[in-house]
């Protein structure tokens, strides 16, 4: 039972055209793909899958970008694509400038398959692009220093991936963690080899509603560490964030009360734990946050930022929070 | 971060060295030249922040001329000119036309190593090195009138510029000079730095093997030579029999010289002087900006695919440099012929998105069915026209002019294609509820007009509501605008439906499943769309003529659509929009009426002669109801403009019957002839000349003079004067029994 609040999503109306090209997806089918998995914090189809080797994204500021599939992207060859991504990413550090022939690469590049890391057998396995830094002296015994790691990863978007030629790989989700600079040279490689675009992946205050409404109702063994929603005041001169912080278990407290069906959770349930939470907020502060605006939302399970930030906290929850994140890439790019 | 330049400049192609990327910098330096653009975009900025621009030319112009040789010490014009040349070069770099005219002079061996050296080490470029400079240096290397430091600094430079340089081809053709300067010991090291930037497999010859295992014997083991032998042994290792060391920490020395500092410092400074980076300055900006440089290249050149470096071998034990496959490079497309030629091993470039403004490419698109082609296409656009929309994303207003281009080319490229593209459409239904109708005005209504036809359900929701609150609250001039593309996306579709009628057998389902019946409903749609909003627009606007221009003009392709495109439907105007045509005060209006009442007419008339010569049950006909309200307007028309019966006759519901009592009350003489070809206000004015012509004497302005004969003259006359509509319409509508008796109309009979 304990999983249920994973179930499905009666996804609120995005706007989003459910017409357009043939593999469009519509939006009903969305809600319904996802209530079929009867998701748990341990998928069925993963329980096979080893946490620990998916254990790298827990605790760490991740960065989301949405990608479109990519064309001609091929899972036997990530070494051959590590070798090449190397040359590109000393190239593009030295661009224009003639370099010092021979010297070595000083940035080491890992290219691996994670297939631990998605949520049916029709998801891709997620790929893992790792950037080290070559320690100086070349010592064997010395560690390279991870610089920069991203991983393109699938979690239950097989709406997407059914409708695709199978030239094309559908990896939705990006995630990065590292300097900017380093993205922008792995994006660039990405984008020219296997055409496919980024884009960063801001989540809204309405789906930051959703984290948050989830989140709650997640049963944890130990419940530690409070739920806080920061809130943005928008149009003052100075910027003023708002953070309001609830206990765990009051703020579980409140959202079983309007949970009505266990499992599913509706737009409706969303916007009403959210205006309880308003409302006594406003009862306290005399401020309306329903006038602001949702930017952050952290619970134990996670941290979500609306630019498009996110922390893993539990590994249990992992698959679920990807699944929800590889949606939204999804929706953000048909 | 600060690496690239602009967004509006194409960045730089990479053209790094060959083991450093993949191996691919050869397939760069082919005839399309996007450095060229960055040269134009980039000499404004010289002009405008140079200090002296004029002083520069003048500087090489004196340069070019430089004849005999001169001391620098006593020439004063000469040090002012080198002067003006090192400082300008150091501080934003040296156009690209500066480069043969100062490379002339310094290997020429004219003049003092002084001057010589002091001009290669102001030699850094702003944009670009020409390639033909470089070629003519090295045949004065050749002829070897310079110094021995001359030439090693000018090795030095073209090793540190290599990557400058704009095209390579005719210097990799230069290989074997290069290779015979090998035997000068001095400059042996440098010769084989270069040597290595410009060796390809084509260049690896058993006798230049020889000649390196020579030199290696006769000098040791030096790393410059053996970097090269290594080279040599990955493109051929069977060649090359000896062990090398594995891995060697240098094997050149950095050669960078005089020129690091100040090509940084001319990169730092056009970077600060490009527009982009500015926006950096604005805090909230900086990660749109920032993620601007890598992510969103709106015009993307065309590289081919890097197959060999993708699918490489894994079990083959070297690199193969060479496209061992048969694939043309879609660099080196260039011509209509070569497309003609290769077409059957052309493959798209790695990016689709640069088929965009390729037509050689959009040609071979047209002949590719491959869903794969359009399906990246539209992956590619959708994104961009997400990520660039300058009114749906916050911040991005400053990118319009780029938007704005953008735009443009996948419109010309829609036109190119004849097709609209599926992300395009899907960007307009989701970016006009927030449109300004403002920003990107035209480009936006443009695109408007390549909707693909193929959707029936969602145009009124996604297109024509959020449209029509736009429409009504905008200028007279929107209003044009937006009359006009839903014409021309009329027109798209009628041709669109022409097309697959033809390739297809007759009323058949068409591809994108859309029966006829959706299609005639779909345009029904339209028509009746456009007849609402434009009723609304002429109350609204007055019945100006400009607006009741746009309008007619639409219903000039709708009067049309059976007869010219094969459609089976005819919709008439609504009397909104009828009257204020037919009672308008300009002539260019009711002339445009005449005509498109005449085209009514042809259409209906052929339609009938059809469904009676046709035995079989035509699927689809016009409804009496459209005949009937042709008449009814026919005879307004005629009511109007001949037989002067106009408020009798007209029982339209919103025409213009009067009765007797009501037009006594508004005191006019002889009310029932105020409404013909002489007294309608569109042609009084006609009526006034053709009177001061025929009867010059006659200031009385006597309109009922004209009659008879001289109504007959009149009617000429009025045609002579470019009232063609007017002329057909009389000519098909109205019978004229005989002259000056009285005529019918000629309604067609339903």
């Amino acid at each position: 039972m304990e999983s249920a609040e994973w179930g499905s999503r009666v996804l609120p109306s995005l706007g989003r055209l459910s017409r357009g090209p043939p593999f469009g997806r519509m939006q009903g089918q969305l809600g319904l793909s996802l209530s079929s998995h009867g998701l748990s914090p341990a998928p069925r189809s993963l329980a096979n899958a080893d946490p620990r080797r998916t254990a790298f994204l827990l605790h760490k500021q991740w960065t989301l970008y949405s990608v479109t599939p990519l064309y001609r992207f091929s899972s036997a060859r990530l070494r051959a694509y590590a070798r090449m991504l190397s040359a590109f990413i000393a190239a593009e550090k030295q661009k224009g400038l003639a370099v010092e022939v021979g010297v070595e690469l000083d940035i080491k590049v890992a290219v691996s398959s994670l297939p631990d890391l998605r949520g049916t057998d029709q998801d891709q396995a997620a790929i893992l692009v790792q950037l080290s830094l070559r320690s100086p002296i070349s010592k064997k015994n010395s560690e390279d220093k991870l610089v920069w790691s991203g991983c393109f990863c699938s979690v239950f978007g097989d709406d997407l991936s059914e409708k695709i030629p199978p030239d094309f790989t559908c990896l939705p989700l990006f995630l990065t963690n590292g300097a900017e600079s380093y993205t922008s040279i792995v994006g660039s490689w990405f984008q020219k080899n296997f055409d496919c675009s980024f884009r960063r992946l801001a989540i809204s205050p309405l789906n930051l509603g959703w984290m948050a409404a989830m989140w709650t109702g997640c049963k944890m063994d130990i419940l530690t560490s409070a739920i806080e929603l920061v809130f943005s005041v928008p149009r003052l001169p100075q910027p003023l964030d708002i953070s309001y912080a609830i206990h765990p278990e009051d703020a579980k407290a409140l959202w079983d009360t309007i949970q009505k069906t266990p499992g599913e959770i509706t737009q409706e349930e969303v916007d009403v734990f959210m205006d309880c939470l308003y409302a006594h907020f406003h009862r306290h502060f005399k401020i309306h946050l329903s006038a602001t605006k949702l930017v952050k939302v952290s619970t134990a399970i996670a941290s979500a930022h609306c630019d498009g930030i996110i922390k893993f906290l539990q590994s249990q929850y992992l698959t679920g929070v990807l699944m929800l994140l590889t949606e939204l890439a999804i929706c953000h790019i048909q | 971060m600060q690496r690239s330049q602009t967004s509006k400049t194409p960045k730089q192609p990479l053209q790094v060295h060959k083991h450093q990327t993949d191996l691919s910098a050869w397939q760069k330096g082919g005839r399309i030249d996007p450095e060229k653009s960055v040269q134009n975009h980039q000499s404004p900025n010289d002009q405008k922040n140079g200090s002296k621009p004029d002083s520069l030319e003048q500087a090489l112009s004196f340069f070019e001329k430089l004849q005999d040789s001169v001391s620098l010490k006593k020439d004063h014009a000469l040090q002012k000119h080198l002067t003006t040349v090192e400082s300008i070069a150091l501080q934003r770099g040296l156009p690209p036309e500066g480069f043969a005219i100062l490379l002339n002079v310094a290997l020429s061996g004219k003049f003092a190593d002084t001057l010589n050296t002091h001009l290669l080490k102001s030699l850094v470029p702003a944009s670009v090195i020409p390639e033909n400079s470089v070629v003519s240096s090295v045949s004065w290397l050749c002829v070897g009138k310079c110094s021995g430091n001359v030439q090693l600094l000018f090795l030095k430079w073209l090793i540190t510029m290599f990557d400058f340089i704009d095209h390579k081809e005719q210097i990799y053709a230069l290989y074997g000079f290069f290779f015979s300067f090998l035997q000068d010991e001095k400059m042996c090291p440098y010769v084989c730095h270069l040597l290595y930037l410009l060796t390809r497999k084509e260049n690896v010859k058993p006798f230049r093997i020889r000649r390196l295992l020579d030199l290696q014997a006769k000098m040791g083991m030096q790393s410059h030579l053996q970097a090269l032998l290594s080279l040599y042994k990955i493109f051929c290792p069977e060649l090359v029999t000896i062990t090398l060391p594995g891995k060697v920490k240098t094997y050149f020395k950095n050669s960078e010289g005089p020129w690091k500092a100040a090509i940084n410092a001319v990169r730092q400074r056009n970077k600060q002087n490009s527009p982009v980076p500015r926006l950096l300055f604005l805090g909230t900006v900086q990660l749109r900006s920032r993620k601007r440089k890598w992510n969103t290249q709106l015009i993307i050149p065309a590289n081919s695919t890097n197959k060999n470096d993708l699918e490489e071998d894994r079990e083959k034990n070297h690199v193969d440099l060479y496209r061992m496959n048969e694939s043309f490079p879609v660099e080196q497309l260039q011509t209509f012929p070569q497309l003609l030629q290769n077409i059957h091993r052309l493959e798209f470039p790695s990016q689709m998105g640069s088929v965009l403004t390729n037509p050689l490419l959009l040609h071979y698109m047209n002949c590719i069915k491959d869903e794969s082609v359009f399906l990246r296409l539209y992956y590619w656009m959708s994104q961009v026209l997400q990520e660039e929309c300058t009114w749906c994303v916050a911040d991005n207003y400053q990118h319009e002019e780029e938007f704005k281009d953008f735009l443009e080319t996948v419109y010309k490229t829609e036109c190119f294609l004849q097709e609209g593209f599926s992300s395009c459409e899907e960007f307009l239904y989701r970016s006009l509820p927030l449109w300004d109708g403002f920003s990107c005005r035209s480009q936006f209504l443009r695109l408007v007009s390549w909707i693909p036809l193929n959707s029936f359900s969602e145009m009124k929701s996604h297109l024509y509501d959020p449209l029509a609150q736009l429409f009504f609250t905008s200028s007279l001039y929107f209003k044009c605008s937006v009359l006009e593309s839903l014409k021309e996306l009329l027109c798209n579709w009628l041709n669109w439906h022409v097309i697959h009628l033809n390739s297809e057998s007759g009323f058949q389902v068409h591809s994108l499943n859309t029966t006829l019946s959706g299609l005639v409903n779909t345009v029904a749609e339209l028509v009746h769309f456009v007849g609402w909003i434009s009723t609304v627009a002429l109350r609204l606007e007055n019945n100006t003529t400009f607006l009741l221009y746009f309008i007619l003009d639409f219903y000039e392709t709708v009067c049309d659509m059976y007869l010219g495109y094969n459609l089976p439907l005819l919709i008439m105007p609504p009397a909104g929009i009828f009257y204020p045509a037919l009672l308008s005060m300009d002539s260019v209006s009711l002339n445009q009426l005449c005509y498109i009442m005449y085209r009514y007419r042809t259409n209906l008339v052929a339609a009938k002669e059809n469904e009676l010569s046709k035995q079989k049950i035509l699927q689809f006909k016009f409804s009496r109801q459209t005949y009937q309200e042709y008449n009814q307007y026919v005879i307004a028309m005629v009511g109007c403009l001949w037989t002067s019966s106009v408020f009798q006759k007209d029982v339209h519901p919103r025409g213009l019957r009067m009765d007797d009592e009501l037009l006594k009350k508004t005191a006019v003489q002889e009310f029932k002839t105020s409404f013909n070809i002489v007294y309608h206000p569109a042609l009084m004015g006609y009526a006034v000349h053709f009177l001061q012509q025929a009867w010059p004497d006659d200031t009385t302005f006597n309109f009922s003079l004209i009659k008879g004969k001289k109504w007959n003259w009149y009617l000429e006359y009025l045609y002579a004067q470019g009232l063609k509509g007017l002329k057909v319409f009389i000519e098909s509508s109205i019978n004229r029994v005989s002259q000056a008796s009285h005529s019918k109309a000629g309604s067609v009979k339903a």
